[in-house]
């Protein structure tokens, strides 16, 4: 402990900062990826235009890993949300 | 005898919380208004909307921004108004040239620099100053911009195969949802400073007791305060901020609201207080970093940087000049002339910013090495 920095919050600060800062965010990455995979008969929907007005691929799995994605980015957002209620 | 001066501090403090909302409108809605994630006109209502809803989200205020850094027996009225006047004048000086900069620190110099005027420099816990100030200036800015480098980097990595339809209404989504959190966090922050230095004001005139809680009119008032300034929107601000430092991308503005917000929650529940501006500017910075071939302007950035070293003392001396012309008047007199003043003051500086203004339609133009668009010769008109 030192009297000029607070290195014991700071590490935390740091550490969880990345988990949830830079995590959570990779993990929503993640899940776009997930919804966006197409099916069996997914040939690539997109040219290099990149103009595809579809959001969603059409592979189940892949649909659900990305909801499951989204809903563990949300929990994130619920505790943060939380945590400023709770003033601590 | 008071009332006067109380009445005037308590419009010079919500006034500065007005000048905190709209000089931190761009911390949370910078990247995007750049990236065209949202109108900037329904950015600015958002935010002002998240940051109301945020000041009444705290709910412990604490009578005490100066504790831990002065003497709070030294603090008078005078000395609160003094140091008010101070950080309203370095946040508009700041708006004008678009730099952000910590409100919080324009107020904490603005008080140190007019307890020094009142106490001498006795008056400051200079150790309080460095350790929970100063330092953690410095490092905001780096461990933010680590985890937006961080950040970016990975969602770049991980999103790389995802088609661009989805890639751009998906990170529209995130960043929009991110910059919420973080307008949310700015208010329960950034307007509980208000409360606090407007209770301490109460107590300090004796209409409260001391370790009174702040009553319900104080609360209502400054987040409507905060959020008012907010939905006015720091163009100037938020252009820098959004086009000027680093050329933002949708899936870069996530990232950077994404750790700001988890800065910002983090340090709060550690008890280790960090600027909203330090963090936001230190992730938009980090989102820069993180992707290859983004270009980071150094100087914009460095501009800042002078910027930030030069709050303390900067709102330190205007504190000081105000304590010194107030008290040296004397009495409620010295405070009103010290109050017309800045009046006059803020008047003047906006119309001098009308004649290049920076507004919703001109923020998101290309920089060209300005803040002011280079089309921008001729005021427009309302």
């Amino acid at each position: 402990m030192n009297s000029w920095i607070d290195l014991d919050a700071l590490w935390k600060i740091v550490v969880l900062g990345l988990v949830a800062g830079a995590g959570l965010p990779a993990l929503f990455a993640v899940g776009l990826h997930a919804i966006s995979l197409s099916g069996r008969e997914g040939a690539a929907t997109t040219d290099a235009t990149g103009d595809d007005a579809r959001i969603i691929g059409s592979n189940p799995v892949g649909i659900a890993a990305g909801a499951l994605c989204f809903a563990i980015v949300l929990a994130g957002i619920g505790w943060g949300i939380y945590s400023v209620v709770a003033g601590t | 005898m008071n009332d006067g001066v109380l009445a005037l501090v308590v419009v010079t403090a919500l006034a500065f919380d007005f000048t905190n909302g709209f000089h931190d409108t761009g911390n949370a809605m910078a990247t995007s208004i750049a990236t065209g994630a949202l109108p900037p006109k329904v950015a600015v209502a958002l935010s002002g909307a998240l940051n109301l809803v945020g000041a009444f989200l705290s709910l412990s205020v604490a009578a005490t921004i100066a504790s831990g850094l002065v003497n709070t027996g030294d603090v008078t009225l005078t000395v609160v108004f003094a140091g008010l006047v101070g950080g309203i004048t370095w946040n508009l000086l700041t708006w004008f040239f678009g730099i952000p900069s910590s409100s919080s620190h324009a107020l904490i110099g603005g008080v140190i620099g007019s307890t020094i005027a009142a106490a001498g420099s006795g008056g400051v816990k200079w150790h309080g100053v460095v350790s929970k100030v100063i330092i953690p200036a410095g490092l905001s800015p780096i461990i933010a911009a680590l985890i937006a480098t961080v950040g970016t980097y990975l969602i770049y990595r991980l999103s790389r195969s995802v088609p661009d339809g989805t890639r751009n209404h998906g990170f529209r989504i995130g960043q929009i949802g991110s910059a919420s959190l973080v307008s949310l966090a700015h208010g329960t922050n950034d307007a509980q400073k208000t409360m606090g230095i407007i209770t301490l004001a109460l107590i300090a005139n004796g209409t409260l007791h001391a370790g009174a809680e702040a009553p319900t009119w104080v609360i209502i008032s400054c987040a409507i305060a905060i959020s008012a300034g907010t939905y006015l929107g720091g163009w100037r601000v938020i252009r820098t901020l959004g086009k000027g430092l680093v050329e933002i991308d949708s899936p870069q503005g996530m990232a950077a609201e994404s750790s700001s917000a988890a800065t910002i929650l983090l340090s709060s529940h550690f008890g280790y207080s960090l600027s909203t501006t330090h963090v936001a500017t230190g992730s938009i910075l980090g989102t820069g970093l993180g992707r290859r071939g983004a270009e980071v302007r150094w100087s914009v950035a460095g501009r800042m940087a002078t910027a930030w070293l030069l709050t303390l003392p900067a709102a330190g001396l205007v504190g000081a000049a105000c304590y010194g012309i107030a008290a040296g008047i004397g009495g409620t007199a010295g405070v009103a002339v010290v109050f017309v003043v800045l009046v006059l003051a803020c008047v003047a500086l906006y119309w001098q910013a009308r004649k290049t203004p920076v507004s919703h339609h001109n923020v998101n133009e290309e920089w060209d090495g300005g803040l002011v668009p280079a089309d921008t010769r001729e005021p427009v008109a309302a």
